[in-house]
């Protein structure tokens, strides 16, 4: 059994457990280990790095020395944010011989090499694309999918590796096909969600939320699909509000990658954690975890 | 006994800031053998020279050590004051303490100890240099140029004008290059094929002109003076002699939708194809890749189509035909290969990343580049000259330029600015605004390079009379929204994002060397950069020569350049070739390799392992007339001087003139070590 480091970050304890749930159950079935990173500790997202340059690399770095400390070569962060801080504070230790060993004595690991991989769920679904593929028990026939990146899961190329195209990205997409999907071309993949301003500015978070949801609907998509926490609150949980303000008109559901690929390799829907969204998930899981039910 | 004279020269600061030369002069003068030691701030003037001269006069010297730049840099010089002195010029050598000494160290202490040691290595070796004469070789007095565009056909015209016979080599079908698929040029707006047809004509009628098209270089040996090139003449599957270009054949092929070069994509031309009308030679060239019968071939399965056959009057066309090698004799080469435009989403500077896919070239059909705008304005093009935008036919009122694309983006690996690309934009919106009188014009851009004559007015002209809208900034995203192309991009004058609608986007691309052009370099032996431009010997004072000796370059394969520029430089290199063909013989080093008959054994070690083929074998006779030994021969017009052949012998009967075992081997002694 293949095992991979686990850095769930805030959100997958909080607010997106239905990430969490999925990831798990996804790779579960794929017989891959999830471990934890013991005792992790906040990637600092958002503000730590906008505090101090060394603070912003320091706080992901403890977890990155705990998780090579457990002899883990690869680390999953499902949250974009989580990655994109992690992956940054790999990044700025390898360019930087000072900091790094600025780190080192700052979290009194002097045995800390910066080995550790980071990773999103696009990475680690991609490199397991053929097994991926073999596990499919339910193909997603005929589901019109809009991949949504959003800002960090591709960019910025220094720090993600250019595991991706970061301005005309595919392996979403890639992975959507494998499951059967049929992704749309739509203009919006790559624009920003609103992120932390949800709470502060909401309306611009509305607004561009809407625009997002409606440019999929345009393009003919029936479910949006996204890897991120962040994303994934701001344009499930502000539907309502969007409907409120005559931005938006129906519900759109939106999946994480991990339950559409749960509900393909055909997990319960309940496992998967799709009751917990706001915007009913109903219109897909009826027409895939039915199948699901016979297989069990 | 030998009387050497050491001459330490500042460079003004550029030695003196981190050597301290009088104390070179100093540690010099006691060495055994140095008569005279002296230090001065510049000692290539002509005062410094003087100085030279004066102590070879007036000491006697035998021997003369220059202890100052690198001896690409002035060894000329100093040899021919000392030549001038009545000293051999061979008995002068330099002594590299700037680039290897005083441009790469800071402390002042060890570079002065280290200026000092690559003096003294110098002396010792001068004290064993024995006064050698040029050799003199003879001159092909025929010249290659290699690339059909417009720098090439210049600098054929003007070599051949000039009284001398020149082979002119294309890859394509047709010359003309870039330049024939310009509507206008800038800043005159004269039509392109205006003023470069009656050019490529002259070139097809010139008769010291052998012009070589659809054709590619093989390989070249020999040096300058005496290169022989092996050109590679691929199969038009047409006989050039019995075709008389009527266009019958064009006109039957059945596969009539193959993609045009010549269009950019934007247009159709049949698998037999003449590029475009005006093409000189005016010779149908099948496209092996898109012919019937070649696929069916390639299949193993029997002709079908003939149709081209059939309709030609002259049974010209020949299937059979196949690439023919040919070998010329030149004594000059001039590369003019030009470029291409960065392919958008296909190529940048990191294999994993695609450039640009933000803009939806390749996706978007209403998103193209500046060469395919230039043929949608030709009256020759696929509109006939009109402006349409590929997607639906319909004329665009709204056009969004974009400048920069590639070009001046570190991250895409072209940190360089492309240089056209102001200018033709600027004369884009005006074409554009000439044929489509309610049209909007918006340019993108970073800054505004006009330098040139005539060229910033003609850019103001497009803003302040033809009406173009002008907006500093870049574009960050373009999609599409029903019929028409959102452009989002940011005004960084008032600070402001922008949101607009276009009809047609029009990205103007780097300018990149042609494919290949490291191939081509290697084989004749000159570098080239990291974006594979070729590189010039000297970026100020010898801009069309390059590293290999008879080996010259003009054009945009050098740098972007526009076409006065790459016609400047053409006829540039065309006065240094006639300069080169002006005398039968020519002048060389006579640093070669010398083979010493009495212990040679004839292993012909030094034949194997020789890059330039220099080695021969000559027969040692008696008194009788009767073969005794073979031996080596270095032929010294063939030597490079390179020391190879000195290394590998095993009984140390070849030596390198001027760089002899006992020289080397008392230069470093010379270190103590």
């Amino acid at each position: 059994m293949a095992r991979i480091g686990y850095f769930p970050g805030c959100s997958l304890h909080g607010t997106s457990r239905e990430y969490d749930e999925s990831l798990r159950a996804l790779l579960a079935a794929m017989e891959t280990s999830v471990e934890e990173i013991d005792d992790w500790s906040c990637c600092g997202a958002s503000s730590a790095h906008q505090g101090g340059r060394l603070l912003g690399v320091a706080l992901p770095a403890r977890n990155l020395a705990r998780a090579e400390a457990q002899g883990l070569a690869e680390v999953l962060a499902p949250c974009a944010a989580c990655y994109s801080r992690l992956a940054a504070s790999r990044h700025e230790m390898d360019r930087d011989p000072d900091l790094a060993a600025k780190v080192r004595l700052v979290l009194a690991r002097e045995d800390f090499r910066n080995g550790v991989q980071v990773k999103n769920l696009l990475q680690v679904l991609r490199d397991r694309l053929t097994d991926l593929k073999a596990a499919v028990r339910v193909p997603l026939k005929d589901l019109k999918v809009a991949c949504y990146y959003g800002c960090l899961l591709v960019r910025p190329p220094e720090v993600t590796g250019g595991f991706d195209d970061p301005e005309a990205p595919s392996s979403m997409e890639e992975i959507c096909r494998a499951l059967g999907a049929t992704p749309v071309a739509w203009n919006r993949r790559l624009d920003c969600c609103g992120a932390s301003l949800s709470l502060a500015r909401s309306p611009s978070v509305i607004r561009l939320g809407s625009t997002i949801l409606q440019d999929a609907r345009k393009a003919g998509a029936e479910v949006v699909v996204t890897a991120c926490p962040m994303c994934h609150s701001n344009l499930d949980f502000r539907q309502q509000a969007m409907r409120h303000r005559g931005a938006l008109e129906g519900e759109m559901p939106v999946l994480f990658l991990s339950e559409l690929a749960g509900l393909a390799l055909g997990l319960p829907p309940k496992v998967l954690g799709l009751h917990r969204h706001f915007v009913p998930t109903g219109s897909v899981t009826s027409r895939f975890a039915a199948a699901a039910g016979e297989v069990g | 006994m030998a009387r050497i004279g050491v001459f330490v020269c500042h460079c003004g600061e550029n030695i003196g800031r981190t050597v301290d030369c009088a104390r070179v002069a100093e540690a010099l003068r006691d060495l055994p053998g140095v008569v005279h030691s002296v230090d001065y701030k510049y000692m290539c003037s002509d005062p410094g020279q003087q100085m030279v001269k004066q102590a070879i006069a007036e000491k006697g010297l035998t021997g003369v050590v220059v202890a100052a730049c690198s001896p690409h840099m002035h060894e000329k010089t100093f040899r021919r004051a000392a030549s001038g002195a009545g000293l051999n010029p061979f008995l002068c050598e330099m002594a590299n303490i700037r680039e290897h000494c005083s441009w790469i160290h800071e402390d002042r202490e060890m570079a002065t100890a280290k200026a000092i040691d690559i003096a003294r290595t110098l002396v010792e070796k001068v004290k064993r240099n024995r006064p050698l004469k040029t050799i003199q070789i003879p001159v092909t007095r025929r010249a290659l140029v290699i690339g059909g565009g417009i720098a090439g056909i210049q600098a054929a015209l003007d070599i051949a004008d000039g009284g001398r016979e020149v082979v002119l080599v294309e890859k394509e079908p047709s010359i003309g290059g870039h330049m024939s698929q310009l509507s206008e040029t800038f800043p005159t707006l004269d039509c392109s094929q205006c003023i470069l047809t009656p050019r490529m004509v002259e070139v097809y009628q010139h008769p010291r002109i052998r012009l070589y098209a659809y054709s590619e270089v093989e390989s070249v040996q020999g040096y300058i003076g005496n290169f022989r090139v092996t050109i590679r003449r691929k199969a038009r599957s047409v006989d050039e002699d019995k075709c008389n270009g009527c266009g019958a054949c064009t006109q039957a092929c059945p596969n009539r939708k193959v993609p045009s070069e010549f269009e950019c994509g934007l247009g159709k031309r049949p698998a037999i194809y003449v590029p475009f009308p005006q093409a000189v030679p005016n010779l149908p060239t099948i496209d092996r890749s898109r012919c019937l019968l070649f696929l069916n071939r390639a299949k193993g399965r029997p002709d079908t189509c003939k149709k081209c056959a059939e309709a030609c009057s002259k049974g010209a066309i020949d299937f059979d035909q196949q690439d023919r090698l040919v070998t010329e004799e030149v004594g000059a080469i001039v590369v003019a290969t030009g470029y291409q435009v960065y392919s958008i989403g296909k190529e940048t500077g990191r294999d994993d990343l695609h450039g640009y896919g933000e803009y939806g070239y390749g996706t978007l059909p209403d998103v193209i580049d500046g060469l395919q705008f230039e043929r949608l304005a030709s009256a020759s093009g696929p509109t006939a000259g009109r402006i349409l935008r590929p997607s639906d036919g319909k004329e665009p009122k709204r056009v969004v330029f974009l400048q920069c694309i590639g070009s001046r983006d570190p991250a895409k690996g072209m940190e360089y600015c492309s240089k056209i690309c102001c200018m033709y934009v600027a004369k884009h919106t005006m074409l554009y605004k000439h044929k489509v009188h309610d049209g909007q014009a918006t340019v993108f851009y970073m800054d505004i390079r006009a330098a040139g004559k005539g060229y910033d007015e003609f850019t103001r002209r497009a803003i302040e009379e033809e009406g173009a809208r002008y907006i500093r900034g870049r574009v960050s995203r373009i999609w599409r929204d029903g019929e028409v192309l959102k452009v989002q991009g940011f005004d960084t004058l008032s600070g402001r994002p922008i949101l607009m609608d276009a009809d047609l986007v029009v990205l103007a691309t780097a300018v990149r060397p042609q494919p290949g052009i490291e191939a081509l370099a290697q084989k004749l032996n000159v570098s080239y950069d990291r974006h594979g431009f070729i590189n010039e010997a000297h970026p100020k004072l010898r801009p069309v020569e390059t590293s290999t000796a008879g080996v010259f370059v003009a054009g945009a394969c050098q740098a972007p350049r526009d076409i006065p520029d790459s016609v400047a430089m053409a006829s540039a290199t065309a006065s240094k070739v006639l300069g080169l063909f002006a005398s039968e013989m020519l002048e060389r080093e006579p640093t070669v390799a010398v083979v010493n008959d009495a212990l040679c054994a004839g292993c012909f070690h030094c034949e194997r392992v020789c890059p330039y083929g220099a080695v021969e074998h000559r027969e040692v006779r008696n008194r009788a007339g009767q073969v005794v030994r073979v031996v080596a021969y270095v032929n010294p017009g063939v030597c490079q001087g390179c020391g190879t052949c000195q290394a590998t012998c095993p009984s140390k009967s070849v030596e390198l003139q001027g760089f002899t075992d006992d020289q080397v081997y008392q230069q470093i002694q010379a270190l103590g070590l």
